[in-house]
C-alpha cells in the first residue's frame, strides 16, 4: 500500500497538470450561516416581523453561502452550493403550509372537543352545543360498507393478476386500466353513483349505500395495486412446494399465499380506508347531509364527517361562530382518524414483515 | 397445465378471481356509460329548460377553462417544489432526517381535502390579502395581476396555491421513488470523476428520471384537475373567462361547480351537471392515460434491453 501511495507523489512534478489543493470555505462557517438563516425564519413566524419578511431575510442570509463560495471556491462549487440552497428552499416552502395546516386544525379544533361533542347529534340544535355523533356514525357505516364491497373484489382481482393471469396481455391491459381508474376524480365517482341509483330509486335520491358505492369505485383500484404488490412478494418456492405436495391450486392460495402476504394486504387495505374516509365530494352528492343519526344506509340522507365539516363551514347559519367551531372540531376528528389509520398501517407492516424494507 | 386434474374448488376459485377482474372493467365502463346516458339530455337541453340559462357548450366552456387554468397554475407551482423536496429527501438530507421526512410527506398525502379547503379559506385567503394588494400596486401592468385585488383573498391564485400544497406530497412521493432508483454506480462514477453533487444530480439522476418526472407531473395534474372541495371552498367563482389571478371574479372549475350547484339543481340541470362531470372524466382519463403510457412505455423497453 505504502509504495503505491508514494509513487504519484514522485510523478507529480513531471505531470503537466499538477494537482492543486482547492480552497474551501470551512464547513463550520457554513453551518453557522444555516443556523442563522433558520433562526431568522423562526423569528419571522414567531414575532410580528411577519412570515414573508422572515423568509426573505433567512433566504438572504443563506444566499451568502454561494456568494462566499463563488469568491473562494470558484463557479462550479458555487453552483453546487446554490442548488443546495434551492433544494432546501423548496423543502422549506413545502413544509411551511403543511405545518400551518396541522397547527391551524389543532388550534381551532381542540377547544371544541368534549364528551358532548362526540355523543350528541345536531338534531334540534341552534347556536351553541350539539355534536358530530351522527356524522361519526355515518362515516363508519359508509366507509365500512365501502370496505366490505371493495376488499373482496380488489383482493380477488389481485389474485387473478398474480396467480391466474400468467402475465398475459389481458393482465397487462387490466393493470393499465386499474392505474387509470386510480385517477378517476372523486366527484365523478359520486356522479356515477347518483346516475346509477337514480335508475332504481328515482330523481333526487340520497342514501348511504350510494356513498359506499361511490367510495368503492375510488377504493378498489388502491386495494388491487397494494394487494398485487404484496402477493408478488410471496416467494415462488412456497407455491411450488405446496403444489409438489399435491395441494390444489386454490388451497395453495388460501392456505399458503394469502397467510404469507396477510400483513401487507391488511396494511394496504388500512391505507385505502384512510384514503377514502376523508372523501367529501362524492358523499356530498349522493349521501347528502342531515342533522340526526341515521343508521339505515338504504333510507335517506346520511351525515358524514367530511361533509359535515364542509357544510358547517360554508353554511354556518346565524350566528356563524359555533357552527364554524364545530366544523373545525369535525376536521380535527377526521384528521386524527386518518393519522391513526396510517399509523396502524405502519405498525402492522413494521411488526409482521421485518424482511421488507427500504 | 392441461394435464392437471380440475377440482371443483379450483374452478370456483378461478371463476371468482376472473369475475372480480371483470368487475373492474365493467365498473370503468359503467362510469362512462351511466354518465353518458344521464348526461346527454343535459347536453341537448335548450337554454330555457336549465337553471344556468345557456346552451351546454356556453355553460361548460368557462368551466373547462377554469379547470385547466387552475390545474396548470397549481402544477407550475408544485412541480419545481415537488422535485426539490424529492431531491432533498433522496440526495441532500442527512439519512437520519430523510426517513422521517419521507414518512411525514406520505402522511400529508392522506390529509382529507376538506381540511385543505378549510385551511385555504380561513388561513391562507386572509393572509394573501396584503400580498395581492401589493401585487396590484406594483405589478399591475402584468395582466395576471391587473386587479382590482380581491377583498376576501378568495382568488384564483389562492385556489391554485391550495391545490399546489395538496399535490406537492404526491409529486414528492413519486419523484423520490424515481430518484432513489438511479443506478448507484452512475452516481458514484460521476462523483469519482470529480463532479460536485449538483453535477452528479444533473448528469446521473435527472437523465435517468426524466420520464418518471414527466409522468409524476401528469399524475399530479390529474389529481389537480379532479380536486373538488378545496376549490369549491376557496374560490369565489362567477363563471367568467379571465387570466386575472387576484381579482374577486374568477372562473369556476368543473368539479367545484358540480359540488356547489348539485344541491339546488333539479330536472335537466342535474343532467347538465352530470354532463360536465363526463367532460371532466374524459379530460382526466386522457391525462392519466398519457401519464401511464409514459411510465410503462420506456420502462418496458429498458427492461427488455437489460
Amino acid at each position: 500500500m505504502t509504495t503505491t501511495l508514494e509513487r504519484p507523489q514522485k510523478d507529480q512534478p513531471t505531470s503537466d497538470r499538477p494537482f492543486k489543493q482547492s480552497k474551501r470555505i470551512p464547513a463550520g462557517s457554513v453551518w453557522v450561516v444555516w443556523t442563522l438563516a433558520g433562526l431568522a425564519l423562526v423569528t419571522g413566524f414567531v414575532t410580528d416581523l411577519g412570515g414573508a419578511k422572515g423568509f426573505g431575510l433567512a433566504w438572504l442570509i443563506a444566499a451568502s453561502i454561494p456568494a462566499m463560495s463563488f469568491a473562494v471556491e470558484g463557479r462550479r462549487k458555487a453552483t453546487d452550493r446554490f442548488v443546495t440552497l434551492l433544494v432546501v428552499t423548496a423543502f422549506t416552502v413545502a413544509v411551511i403550509p403543511l405545518v400551518s395546516i396541522i397547527s391551524t386544525v389543532f388550534a381551532k379544533g381542540f377547544p371544541v372537543m368534549s364528551s358532548e361533542f362526540f355523543t350528541s347529534s345536531m338534531r334540534n340544535v341552534v347556536g351553541e352545543g350539539g355534536g358530530i355523533n351522527h356524522a361519526i356514525v355515518g362515516t363508519l357505516i359508509i366507509t365500512g360498507l365501502a370496505t366490505i364491497i371493495s376488499v373482496p373484489i380488489g383482493l380477488f382481482a389481485a389474485i387473478y393478476l398474480v396467480e391466474y393471469s400468467e402475465d398475459s396481455r389481458t393482465a397487462h391491459g387490466l393493470r393499465f386500466l386499474v392505474d387509470v381508474m386510480t385517477g378517476i376524480p372523486s366527484i365523478v365517482a359520486g356522479l356515477f353513483a347518483y346516475a346509477l341509483f337514480v335508475l332504481f330509486f328515482g330523481e333526487g335520491v340520497r342514501m348511504g349505500l350510494g356513498g359506499a358505492v361511490a367510495l368503492s369505485v375510488l377504493m378498489i383500484p388502491v386495494v388491487i395495486r397494494s394487494s398485487e404488490e404484496m402477493l408478488k412478494l410471496v416467494p415462488n418456492e412456497l407455491r411450488e412446494a405446496s403444489w409438489a405436495l399435491g395441494v390444489p391450486r386454490w388451497r395453495t392460495i388460501l392456505k399458503v399465499v394469502l397467510p404469507t402476504a396477510l400483513a401487507g394486504i391488511v396494511t394496504g387495505v388500512t391505507l385505502a380506508i384512510a384514503r377514502v374516509i376523508g372523501e367529501t365530494a362524492p358523499l356530498l352528492i349522493i349521501a347528502g347531509i342531515t342533522d340526526s343519526v341515521n343508521t339505515n344506509p338504504l333510507e335517506g340522507r346520511m351525515a358524514t364527517l367530511p361533509v359535515f365539516a364542509y357544510s358547517a363551514m360554508m353554511n354556518p347559519g346565524v350566528p356563524p361562530e359555533p357552527s364554524i367551531a364545530r366544523a373545525w372540531g369535525a376536521a380535527l376528528t377526521l384528521l386524527i382518524i386518518v393519522m391513526a389509520l396510517n399509523l396502524i398501517a405502519r405498525l402492522i407492516s413494521a411488526f409482521f414483515s421485518p424482511s421488507k424494507g427500504r | 397445465m392441461n394435464k392437471t386434474i380440475q377440482r371443483p374448488g379450483d374452478t370456483i376459485f378461478r371463476g371468482t378471481a376472473v369475475a372480480a377482474a371483470t368487475t373492474i372493467l365493467v365498473t370503468l365502463a359503467a362510469v362512462g356509460i351511466f354518465l353518458t346516458i344521464k348526461g346527454i339530455p343535459g347536453m341537448t337541453a335548450s337554454p330555457e329548460e336549465v337553471k344556468h340559462g345557456t346552451t351546454f357548450l356556453a355553460y361548460v366552456a368557462p368551466l373547462v377553462f377554469g379547470t385547466l387554468w387552475a390545474a396548470a397554475l397549481a402544477l407550475a407551482i408544485a412541480t419545481p417544489v415537488g422535485i426539490g423536496v424529492a431531491l432533498f429527501i433522496s440526495h441532500y438530507a442527512p439519512r437520519k432526517l430523510a426517513g422521517p421526512v419521507g414518512y411525514v410527506i406520505d402522511l400529508l398525502a392522506a390529509v382529507p381535502s376538506v381540511v385543505f379547503g378549510a385551511w385555504g379559506i380561513m388561513t391562507l385567503a386572509p393572509a394573501m390579502r396584503g400580498p395581492y394588494a401589493w401585487l396590484e400596486d406594483n405589478l399591475g401592468f402584468i395582466p395576471f395581476f391587473a386587479g382590482p385585488a380581491s377583498a376576501t383573498g378568495r382568488t384564483m391564485l389562492t385556489a391554485a396555491l391550495v391545490l399546489a400544497v395538496m399535490v406537492i406530497p404526491i409529486m414528492t412521493a413519486l419523484c423520490r421513488e424515481i430518484f432513489l432508483q438511479t443506478p448507484r454506480l452512475h452516481e458514484e462514477a460521476a462523483l469519482a470523476l470529480g463532479a460536485t453533487r449538483w453535477e452528479m444530480v444533473r448528469m446521473a439522476v435527472f437523465p435517468h428520471a426524466k420520464s418518471g418526472i414527466v409522468s409524476a407531473a401528469m399524475l399530479a395534474l390529474g389529481r389537480a384537475l379532479g380536486e373538488t372541495m378545496a376549490v369549491a371552498m376557496v374560490l369565489s367563482a362567477s363563471g367568467v373567462v379571465t387570466f386575472n389571478l387576484i381579482s374577486s371574479t374568477n372562473p369556476s372549475t368543473i368539479a367545484a361547480n358540480i359540488a356547489l350547484s348539485f344541491k339546488e339543481a333539479s330536472g335537466l340541470t342535474v343532467n347538465a351537471l352530470i354532463a360536465t362531470g363526463l367532460v371532466l372524466f374524459v379530460i382526466t382519463f386522457a391525462v392519466n392515460f398519457v401519464a401511464r403510457l409514459i411510465v410503462t412505455g420506456p420502462n418496458r423497453a429498458k427492461a427488455a434491453k437489460s
